[in-house]
């Protein structure tokens, strides 16, 4: 185990010190010629659908099209938010912000072209948004728009946001490369339930961003070239961009590691081992980083057994032992998460005792307790609240009833690992656990006919990773919410797996929708995260970072697990050979 | 519709093969090694030895240990226990029907159109899909019935053998109505033999060799089939080992443990390869044509 | 001759509707979402349009009835359109995946060549390369050969094909460096040079598929072998005198591949849906590909389509069976 965490070490320092080189050797590029170094062979196994944000939700296909499509503004490799389209952040300081928050004013870049030529105008923002909101279209980033009454053009390059209410943190429309700008005459005539049939458009859209679609096969490959009207002179400087799919996690690390076929392989969750040795032979090197990813198991707080009926699985029927603080805090302590760190994902995963995890200033400290094992003290816990094993079969009971939990996740390597050894952790403590394994595609399908759901929840625990999109966990938190719990009411939709209902903390994300300053909205955002874990409604368990790989000879990567990988490709250069 | 006029087949004399006597032993020794073994060594598959991860071999893990620090050895064994007995289940199922299939079909002529029809139908349904929806129609139903393993056996038994019975029962048909324009048969029928009768007494003998070849087949095929369905997460839960499951998981490993991959591997060739022996074997000693030199 | 095969083609089609409505209750009912792909992060409302836009809220038998119109009116009109370049079908709403938001065929017709070129010629040479081993183990049957053959067969046949890809990867592509390890679906074949890479990139995959091709077929071809020799026209065969080749490669070779041809014919189909795990290990991403990763994400035209054109390709196959076996013996009679 020393062995693991020394490599991280290493691993972060080569990292380190390839940033710095890379940002080193792209002031000295900028002079040269754009399209010099000919092509990047990057490598994402689960292959782009289609290249259409507004389509898809998913990573693999947001990431390889912000390579052509790109937003007002996204976060940087630190999970800053950087100008990208516009000439700056738009903030109350510099007036960009309305005082009553209700509007704000974003300005485009100068003379900003489409890749076909014609201008980029403010009225590509007031479509774009028309775009995701119109009826029947089906928009995956509609929430992003959410409470935006008009968007005001009034010149080719301002554009201001009109909301319906105080909006304090307005950094989600046209932010991050899930809503880039769509050119409005490309997709005109694409609006609402004609989005999915344009495929040409959805497979080719035009862009502002370095490279422009040459060929677009779905779930195959996707061909770029250099587009000619790229706003930057002397980038990007590969001329093309080949982006193929398919295969998995370990095709794509050995085409990177062990042959050098391919110069980027993203999202590698292999175990640490395999990685270690692929890169031993060094052609490529290993990079990760963190986010706000966080593998966690929620407490049901709630009976989910059958018998309860119409009740089952509502707070009107509270659980017999989990709704006891005392067994939730018990279960927490019997989880040694280094361990866990250890079988599932090496360096590319840490132990976190919070909901959030980060950005910094939102990370709590005042939880730590959870990083030690403490079997002895989980036993005093239980035999606290009341649960002895008094029939000497090595299952606490209590009025006759066993403590037995049904433990339900996806079906998963590394989550069966992890069922497995917590299951095994709890029967030490005098707890039996039933383990049950979930096709994902029902898991996570949200589907109210189906009694298998994250959100039915008829289960005692559940295992699954949560994470929030951008640097602000606002809309995250609101969803723990009283009024967000799972209820036949509503059809069992709602983020409050764990049903947790707390009228102070329902306070505190109402402040923090009205807070604008920042300070504010971090303290806010860590008394609600200290809230879910001091109650032990959620166990956080290992905060999960992002692992890729890139061959030594790419330089200029900064891997970014805020916004796409893919951010500064443009920036990305071969180095020569010796 | 097709109808064969084979000549009358003689067979000329054969060796006594040896393979069959090696194959049968071979996997009643794999098949005693599997059920009996596991009560020789008794750690149980499933225990997590946390401190003694990715062990080499040594004594207290004659195989090692996996990443979780379970003990490979045990788990061979636990897993032979599930392939063979799905493995033997499946072949069954699906051996016995597609013979019953193709005897009605190729013996009772009124029979034949429905059944082949039935026949193309199952041959035209593509089996990778319909293995997928069955396993997750079904999946919830029995398991909350019988019990997680039990159901899950038993679906994914039922799964393989419904959709691979097709081919014994066409070559079984075949070969019935080539034996129905034969002499003896001709002859054994116009003796005033039932149906039954010439059905058990001749016609079952002189399709064995197909049928063998066939379940011989098939006991491969299922143990193939279900390490497949593992390996692309459809069948046996993840931390159900299965030959097929330590195989698949194994993969990852080839460079730094390949004996994790070797064992489970060798395991299944080995049987593969003694019922293949066998089965060839079986057949020379059961073809009549052959008995009655013997 | 013609009537027989008008006759079995008029069978089909009911034989194909009925399969294709079988399917589309079984994956009406099957658990599974096109949802579940789509991140946790995006709420539960949005979700509901997005299932909204994909037409999941109409009836099944309406949803059954508008597939059955595009696969058997429009998608042939398509095709036309294709190969004689009229406009019967412009602006015409033709199958269209969930995932991609295009049309299925379109995507299949992109993954044809690979999974032609791959699973295609690893038949063929799986073939080539189980006859000649299946007819010499059963002509010297429980010799060495045939004894060492039967091992070799049976080990190809028992080692799954997600180890020996991985096996053939680590030895020809990471140690020696001789082949790709990934397969790059847009490389064209212009010249000789380029023909040379596309053999290299293909041989691995092949390998892998034509061992367990050869693997069954090899059995199938001695145990009919073994069914023929001892027959009577060929001990007449050889007391005329034949040689002994003749006897062996003409005679009894051309009655033993009667169930062999079967065989060979009704395996075909499955090879196109049967090389998942190799095109998923090489990133061939062909048609077996397209149909798993479907099924991952609930993209029900696409698999709906696709296990019909598989259903389409076994029945082909069923006939061309049927006709084979017409061609190499003249006393079958089709009345």
């Amino acid at each position: 185990m020393q062995h693991s965490v020394h490599w991280g070490f290493e691993l972060l320092v080569i990292f380190r010190a390839l940033t710095l080189a890379a940002i080193a050797a792209g002031v000295a590029a900028s002079d040269q010629k754009r399209g010099r170094d000919g092509q990047v062979n990057v490598f994402f196994w689960q292959a782009p659908s289609l290249l259409n944000p507004y389509l898809s939700a998913g990573l693999k296909d947001i990431e390889p099209a912000s390579v052509v499509l790109e937003p007002l503004a996204r976060f940087d490799d630190s999970g800053a938010l950087v100008a990208w389209l516009a000439e700056q952040i738009p903030t109350r300081s510099n007036g960009g912000i309305s005082h009553d928050l209700r509007s704000v004013t974003w300005v485009l870049q100068d003379s900003l072209v489409w890749s076909d030529g014609s201008p980029v105008t403010s009225q590509d923002i007031r479509f774009t948004w028309q775009y995701c909101t119109a009826e029947g279209g089906g928009c995956a980033q509609f929430d992003r728009f959410d409470g935006i009454t008009d968007i005001e053009t009034p010149d080719e390059l301002t554009a201001i946001i009109r909301f319906d209410a105080p909006k304090a943190y307005p950094y989600k429309a046209f932010v991050g490369s899930g809503s880039p700008l769509l050119q409005s005459a490309q997709f005109a005539d694409c609006l609402g339930p004609r989005a999915p049939s344009c495929t040409t458009e959805n497979f080719a859209p035009i862009g502002t961003g370095p490279f422009r679609v040459e060929e677009f096969r779905p779930n195959d490959v996707a061909f770029f070239s250099a587009n000619s009207n790229y706003r930057e002179t002397g980038k990007p400087a590969f001329s093309y961009l080949l982006l193929k799919g398919g295969g998995t996690a370990e095709t794509a690390a050995r085409a990177v590691l062990e042959t050098g076929e391919f110069d980027y392989a993203w999202n590698l969750q292999l175990s640490p081992e395999v990685l270690t040795r692929m890169a031993a032979r060094d052609i490529g090197i290993v990079i990760a980083g963190f986010s706000t990813l966080v593998e966690q198991i929620y407490l049901n707080l709630s009976d989910p057994d059958p018998s309860a009926g119409e009740m089952r699985g509502t707070l009107e029927k509270p659980h017999p032992a989990l709704s006891d603080p005392k067994v939730r805090r018990a279960l927490s302590m019997a989880i040694d998460r280094q361990l866990l760190v250890e079988i599932g994902y090496g360096t590319t995963g840490r132990i976190t005792c919070n909901v959030v995890p980060a950005p910094a200033a939102f990370r709590s400290s005042s939880n730590e307790g959870c990083e030690v094992q403490d079997i002895e003290g989980a036993k005093a816990l239980l035999d606290a609240a009341g649960w002895v094993d008094s029939d000497g079969d090595g299952i606490r009971d209590r009025d006759g009833d066993d403590l037995t939990f049904v433990f339900q996740t996806s079906v998963n390597a590394v989550r069966q690992n992890f069922q497995n050894a917590i299951k095994q952790w709890w029967s030490e403590i005098g707890v039996e656990t039933e383990l049950r394994a979930i096709d994902a595609s029902v898991f996570f399908g949200g589907d109210a006919g189906s009694p298998d759901t994250v959100q039915k929840f008829f289960a005692d625990v559940q295992m699954f990773a949560s994470m929030f999109d951008g640097n602000d966990p606002e809309a995250y938190m609101a969803g723990w919410r009283c009024d967000r719990i799972p209820t036949p009411e509503n059809q069992w939709q709602g983020s409050n797996y764990a049903r947790f209902c707390d009228p102070a903390y329902d306070e505190l994300t109402d402040l923090m929708r009205i807070a604008a300053d920042p300070n504010e909205r971090s303290e806010l955002g860590r008394a609600m995260n200290d809230k879910l874990v001091q109650n032990y409604v959620t166990l956080p368990l290992i905060d999960r970072g992002r692992v890729s790989a890139h061959s030594t000879s790419l330089n200029g990567v900064r891997l970014n697990t805020w916004d796409s990988e893919l951010w500064n490709i443009a920036d990305w250069s071969r180095i020569a050979a010796e | 519709m097709i109808k064969r006029a084979l000549p009358r087949r003689q067979r000329g004399p054969l060796r006594r093969p040896k393979g069959a006597v090696f194959g049968a032993g071979l996997f009643v020794l794999i098949v005693l090694a599997v059920y009996i073994g596991p009560l020789l060594w008794s750690i149980d598959p499933a225990y997590l030895d946390l401190l003694a991860r990715n062990a080499r071999s040594s004594l207290a893990h004659p195989l090692g240990t996996d990443e979780l620090g379970r003990d490979i050895l045990a788990r061979v064994l636990a897993g032979g226990r599930i392939s063979i007995t799905v493995g033997l289940a499946a072949m069954a199922v699906s051996v016995g029907l597609g013979a019953l299939i193709g005897l009605l079909a190729g013996f009772y002529n009124r029979l034949d159109g429905l059944l082949m029809r039935l026949t193309d139908l199952f041959l035209a349904l593509p089996l990778l899909p319909l293995l997928l929806v069955l396993v997750a129609l079904f999946r919830d139903a029995l398991t909350q019935r019988v019990g997680p393993e039990l159901g899950l056996f038993t679906l994914i038994v039922g799964a393989i053998g419904v959709t691979s019975w097709m081919q014994t029962a066409r070559i079984v048909r075949g070969d019935v109505l080539a034996l129905k324009e034969r002499e003896f048969i001709l002859a054994a029928r116009s003796g005033g033999a039932r149906d039954r009768h010439l059905i058990a007494r001749h016609i079952l003998p002189n399709v064995l060799s197909p049928i063998l070849v066939s379940a011989s087949l098939g006991i491969a095929n299922a143990i193939i089939t279900e390490s497949a369905l593992s390996f692309l997460g459809l069948g046996f839960p993840p931390d159900f080992a299965t030959w097929g499951r330590l195989l698949a998981d194994a993969t990852l490993y080839l460079q730094d443990y390949p004996g994790r991959a070797l064992w489970p591997g060798l395991a299944i060739s080995l049987t593969v390869l003694s019922v293949t022996y066998m089965a060839d074997g079986l057949r020379d000693t059961l073809d009549p044509r052959t008995r009655a030199r013997m | 001759m013609l009537s027989f095969t008008l006759r079995r083609l008029s069978v089909a089609v009911p034989i194909l509707v009925l399969t294709s409505l079988l399917i589309f209750l079984l994956l009406d009912a099957a658990p599974g979402d096109p949802m579940s792909q789509v991140p946790l992060t995006v709420p539960p409302e949005v979700r509901a349009q997005m299932r909204e836009a994909l037409g999941l809220g109409e009836p099944v038998y309406l949803r059954f009835a508008l597939w059955m119109k595009q696969v058997f009116w429009i998608e042939p009109k398509i095709l036309m359109d294709h190969m004689f370049g009229t406009s019967l079908a412009t602006n015409e709403l033709r199958v269209l995946s969930w995932q991609t938001r295009a049309p299925v065929m379109d995507m299949v017709a992109e993954r044809l060549p690979q999974t032609l070129w791959v699973v295609g010629s690893a038949y063929v040479i799986g073939i080539a390369i189980a006859l000649p081993i299946g007819i010499l183990s059963a002509y010297r049957q429980y010799s060495v050969f045939d004894t060492s053959s039967t091992f070799v067969t049976m080990v190809a046949y028992s080692v799954p094909t997600f180890v020996t890809g991985p096996l053939l990867i680590v030895i020809f592509a990471v140690q020696l460096g001789w082949a790709p390890s990934i397969y790059n679906t847009t490389h064209r074949v212009t010249d000789w040079q380029s023909f040379m890479v596309q053999v290299q990139q293909m041989m691995l995959p092949v390998a892998v598929l034509a061992a367990q091709t050869a693997a069954q077929i090899s059995r199938y071809m001695r145990a009919s072998m073994l069914d023929t020799l001892p027959l009577d026209y060929i001990r007449t065969a050889r007391a005329k005198g034949m040689p002994e080749h003749v006897v062996v490669l003409r005679h009894a070779l051309r009655n033993s591949m009667i169930p062999v041809v079967t065989v060979i014919a009704l395996g075909a189909p499955a090879m196109f849906g049967g090389a998942i795990i190799t095109e998923q290990i090489f990133a061939i991403n062909g048609i077996g590909a397209q149909l798993i990763g479907a099924l991952q994400a609930g993209d029900l035209p696409t698999v709906q389509t696709l296990t019909f054109l598989f259903a389409v390709l076994i029945v082909l196959a069923n006939l061309l069976a049927d006709i084979l076996y017409g061609l190499l013996d003249p006393r079958i009679r089709y009345d």
